[in-house]
């Protein structure tokens, strides 16, 4: 791991850093990275909110998880502290997946939580603690080079969470450190079993860390006001009424399978029409687009283009990256694909790349 | 760095180690003296007898009769048993549903008396407190009815060390002919105890908040006082708390307590004189700060202050980053950053209520403590308005 922008050019030990940890193996190999080099390191773990009305546990924060992260907090001798934020988590992530859903969209949470809640509620407790940098388990880059700090891919291309990340500024970045950055997941749990960290077998965690075991579309249910999701029409792109749907959030951009209908050709889910409750699928050409518009465009830098300019973009966390024109217009953007895509999925991020430098982010219209 | 630094300790409210004193007493009791109480052999007698020693001795602190002394495993467990065991007990002589106490107990009154109103149908009045937190006797006399059974108010909150007037609401309750619970848990170690002089008839205290180990209370029943047990089972503590009694402990409690008594005076004047050094420096050297509780009558040992515009957890976690150990004494343990019951009962919006701080001093604290946390508090509370 480089080391860190060396504040004032103090000693390590003079440096805190706290750590966001969850109890898993990258967390905890990011705070051990940190402990061995010297720093002051703190330990925070955020107790996010639980479906509660489930009865279940949730997939990450659990009491296991507790228990794992204080039992790791122990081993290096770090202090630990665990802070509930359930509250602000519920309005600024959770409320926002479900509200986003009703609208026809299709969320990414994590986008949502790296703003509200790692990088401005935890990024402030952090401060508020006399720490100068946060550090989190994911495998990312920043690098600082002519005042200006730039958010970079991770190195292990498998594990690479700049995506997520995206949503980062200057602000943010100038305290930010991802010891894994540098690293592949192999490596992580080869370290991890080096200093014999008692979580190293753990599995890796999930997105979605706050639905309990099941379908977020069973959550969906239980979380929507009531009314929001209703049965309505199947139409194809003329207008043509196909068949009935059990309601918008259960269907996303692409699918294929579920739709309930028997067509001489494969039909997908080409749109979904909040205004008219209605599910429009097409045949896979149909599917393809060449464009789309990118709205509340955040760039790294804080420094809004103006001219056109050619970029890698990514349409969600997992996609295949491809080749764009993208047309600053306000603060919205309008994006030319080289190749139609299938999958323009509105509500999801859209994230532009320079290389191995991510340009900026916005939400698919 | 933090970790080299002197630890200072300022949060005798929660605990206190154990006196040395204390732990020699215990001793024997662990594997010498180790017999069942309710053994008929000779090593039954042994245990008997440091048990009946131990209940005197209490006894003789209170004011009492051994036999009023019933020995509990905390001081919630005295606490649930005095409010429990009165209320089922007038209720199955069906002399009223009513309960009468203050919104700032500590939880282990509070949420005893929500359960009994939400689950078992009794009537609750909450009898509304000052700024300082202190409750007008008349206010209590106010609010008893006929089907009124119970009484409870603490004797010094645990949360701003205001010392309530037992004295004057136990001449009340006696008029009115009403059993008067007190919780003491937070005064055990610094305040007079004798029952007939606070004119109480249950009255709850913990061992380890007076320099005795955790896992053993008192509960003081007044002869004379319908209760009926929590627990069912054999016949210890006069069937009023059956179980295997916890010897060792039940030995250093009572040495505890006596020591606490005998160097009460000299002890209460060496922290006030520290305490109001701390309050006094608080003030000169930290912007926008209020005491909260009474100014007078409180704990001696008790500091406690509302900050605004500072988050009381990250206080203390801040703080502990520096080596010194204090309390928000708010609840933060089901959702997120609460600000204190108590004080928003005390009348503080919640933008103070937030930031509450406690400091609580006792035998671990030097004068020098009191000089490092004046020179580290304003730091960090600088450093978290700024952040």
């Amino acid at each position: 791991m480089s080391d860190l922008p060396a504040a004032n050019n103090q000693p390590p030990a003079a440096t805190r850093v706290v750590v966001a940890m969850s109890g898993g193996v990258d967390s905890s190999v990011a705070a051990a990275l940190l402990k061995e080099q010297g720093y002051d390191v703190v330990g925070l773990m955020l107790k996010l909110w639980s479906d509660g009305e489930s009865g279940r546990v949730n997939r990450c924060c659990t009491p296991a998880d507790v228990d794992a992260a204080r039992a790791v907090a122990q081993q290096l001798a770090m202090p630990f502290y665990l802070i509930n934020i359930a509250d602000s988590f519920k309005a600024t992530v959770v409320d926002y997946f479900v509200d986003e859903y009703v609208a026809g969209r299709t969320p990414n949470p994590c986008l949502m939580c790296n703003r509200h809640i790692r990088y401005e509620l935890l990024l402030n407790k952090a401060l508020s603690l006399g720490a100068q940098y946060l550090a989190t388990g994911h495998y990312a880059r920043v690098r600082h080079i002519d005042d200006q700090y730039q958010l970079l891919r991770g190195v292990d291309p498998q594990k690479d969470q700049s995506y997520v990340l995206s949503v980062l500024g200057q602000q943010e970045l100038a305290h930010a450190v991802w010891p894994l950055g540098e690293l592949t997941k192999p490596q992580v749990r080869e370290l991890a079993a080096r200093y014999q960290l008692s979580v190293a077998e753990k599995a890796e965690s999930q997105d979605l860390c706050f639905l309990a075991s099941g379908d977020y579309r069973d959550f969906l249910v239980r979380y929507a006001p009531e009314g929001s999701i209703r049965p309505g029409e199947i139409r194809d792109t003329t207008g043509k009424v196909l068949g009935a749907h059990q309601g918008l959030p259960f269907y996303t951009i692409g699918q294929r399978k579920g739709i309930g209908l028997a067509a001489s050709e494969p039909l997908y889910v080409i749109a979904l029409d909040a205004v008219e409750n209605a599910v429009i699928v097409g045949t896979k050409n149909e599917l393809g687009r060449r464009e789309c518009l990118a709205r509340d465009m955040h760039y790294v830098s804080g420094i809004q283009p103006i001219d056109p300019f050619r970029a890698s973009a990514k349409i969600r966390y997992k996609a295949r990256e491809a080749a764009v024109t993208v047309y600053p217009q306000g603060s919205s953007a309008r994006v030319e694909f080289d190749e139609a895509q299938r999958d323009i999925t509105p509500g999801q991020g859209l994230v532009l790349f320079d290389s191995d430098v991510v340009i900026g982010q916005g939400f698919i219209a | 760095m933090t970790q080299n630094k002197r630890r200072i300790y300022l949060d005798h409210a929660a605990t206190t180690p154990v006196d040395v004193r204390v732990l020699e007493a215990m001793q024997p009791y662990w594997a010498e003296h180790f017999g069942n109480t309710s053994s008929i052999h000779s090593l039954g007698r042994e245990a008997q007898q440091g048990l009946d020693q131990a209940r005197q001795t209490v006894a003789e602190v209170l004011g009492c009769t051994p036999q009023e002394i019933v020995f509990t495993g905390c001081g919630t467990e005295s606490d649930n048993l005095a409010l429990r065991g009165v209320a089922f007990a007038a209720r199955e002589a069906k002399r009223g549903n009513h309960l009468i106490t203050i919104p700032i107990e500590h939880h282990a009154v509070g949420a005893t008396v929500e359960q009994l109103r939400d689950l078992h149908g009794f009537d609750v009045t909450f009898v509304e407190v000052d700024q300082y937190g202190m409750v007008d006797p008349d206010a209590i006399e106010h609010a008893i009815r006929p089907d009124t059974i119970l009484i409870s108010v603490m004797y010094a909150n645990n949360e701003v060390g205001t010392v309530q007037p037992l004295a004057e609401i136990g001449t009340i309750a006696r008029a009115h002919g009403l059993p008067f619970h007190t919780d003491a848990v937070q005064a055990g170690g610094q305040m007079n105890l004798n029952v007939d002089r606070l004119k109480v008839d249950l009255l709850a205290l913990s061992a380890h908040k007076f320099y005795g180990p955790k896992g053993v209370g008192v509960l003081y029943i007044r002869s004379g006082t319908e209760l009926i047990s929590a627990l069912t089972g054999g016949g210890h503590e006069r069937g009023r708390r059956p179980g295997t009694v916890n010897v060792a402990e039940i030995v250093g409690l009572a040495i505890a307590l006596k020591l606490a008594q005998e160097r009460r005076e000299t002890e209460n004047a060496r922290v006030a004189a520290l305490r109001d050094q701390l309050v006094a420096g608080v003030f000169e050297r930290v912007p926008e700060v209020q005491l909260t509780g009474h100014p007078t009558r409180r704990l001696p040992n008790s500091a406690s202050f509302a900050i605004k515009g500072v988050e009381g957890e990250t206080l203390l976690m801040a703080l502990d980053l520096e080596g010194i150990c204090v309390s928000t004494g708010s609840a933060c343990t089901t959702g997120e950053a609460e600000p204190s019951h108590v004080l928003l009962s005390m009348g503080f919006d919640r933008e103070w209520a937030l930031g509450s701080l406690r400091m609580t001093l006792g035998h671990l604290t030097h004068p020098e403590d009191i000089a490092t946390v004046l020179d580290v508090l304003p730091r960090v509370v600088a450093q978290l308005r700024n952040a």
